[in-house]
């Protein structure tokens, strides 16, 4: 059961928005998470550290948030461990194939109307509510 | 390294954000793909304040030559609409929908040291460094998009 909760998550928005337009102001960076991540892992350390700098602020805010707040970090829903490495190994390949997720195409990508994200972001969404229904209603997955 | 300083807050406002909005819970975010059960719009809320207030800045930054304090914007420039995109993120999709975790909120929760988070992250970054070695190999097509700068990526 979850609950709708249009005034924080429209608060949080704008805050993501606020974090992501930063990062393009500053530094001339998308801020898009997972491009963030694999140039972190793959990119000559000359050049990312601007990378590590954003992950590490990431990181540490929630450190600091789950033990200010430890209901927003209880994670509530998570799968098995098993399930949990199958989706996070779908979530890298398939990041890296779509050169984005949810932040890069969602959100920055939307903003600059980018027909990539666009498309990009119709289809996970689209992918993302097939998955749940099989998992709800044919595997019969709690809600 | 006001570039740096500047970065880390950025992250850190990021985390923030992600956790003010419900996205860190990933029953929520399974909530919002649930269309036929018991839908939760919420996500579509964050969606809509980040793209809203992302679009400005985006309008202001189209004003400067360049960032504060970087050389020129690394922004992508490809407009094509190929079978790679529609295919990752399918496959993004599904794995999104499956454990209610995309990367920002995985890697904001990472520090819970919850054993699933860091399951989910640690396979995450092997599907990256597995597509980073298939194309390196050349058995994956590797499609360089026409970008403004070498470093630039959608996301």
């Amino acid at each position: 059961m979850s609950h709708f909760t249009p005034w924080p998550s429209l608060a949080g928005g704008i805050v993501i928005g606020v974090a992501s337009g930063l990062l393009l102001l500053s530094s001339g960076q998308i801020a898009g998470i997972s491009g963030i991540l694999a140039g972190a892992l793959t990119r000559p350390a000359r050049g990312a550290s601007w990378r590590w700098a954003f992950l590490a602020g990431m990181l540490l805010a929630g450190l600091e948030l789950a033990r200010l707040w430890p209901a927003r970090f209880s994670l509530p829903g998570l799968p098995s461990l098993g399930l949990a490495g199958l989706a996070g190994l779908l979530v890298g390949v398939g990041t890296r194939l779509g050169n984005g997720c949810t932040s890069g195409h969602g959100v920055c990508g939307i903003a600059r109307r980018s027909p990539r994200s666009l498309v990009a972001t119709l289809t996970f969404i689209l992918t993302g509510a097939i998955t749940v229904f099989v998992l709800r209603r044919w595997l019969g997955a709690a809600a | 390294m006001r570039r740096h300083i500047l970065a880390f807050v950025s992250g850190a406002l990021f985390t923030l954000g992600l956790a003010v909005g419900g996205m860190t819970e990933p029953r929520k975010v399974q909530a919002f793909l649930d269309f036929t059960g018991d839908w939760d719009p919420s996500l579509a809320f964050v969606m809509l304040g980040a793209v809203a207030v992302y679009a400005l800045c985006h309008q202001l930054s189209t004003r400067r030559a360049a960032p504060w304090h970087s050389g020129e914007f690394s922004l992508p420039a490809s407009r094509r609409i190929d079978a790679r995109l529609v295919a990752g993120a399918a496959l993004f999709g599904v794995g999104w929908g499956l454990a209610g975790l995309c990367p920002g909120p995985a890697w904001s929760a990472l520090g819970t040291g919850n054993p699933t988070i860091v399951v989910f992250v640690a396979a995450m970054l092997g599907g990256m460094l597995l597509v980073r070695a298939a194309e390196a190999s050349g058995s994956a097509p590797v499609r360089r998009a026409p970008i403004t700068s070498a470093a630039a990526r959608d996301g």
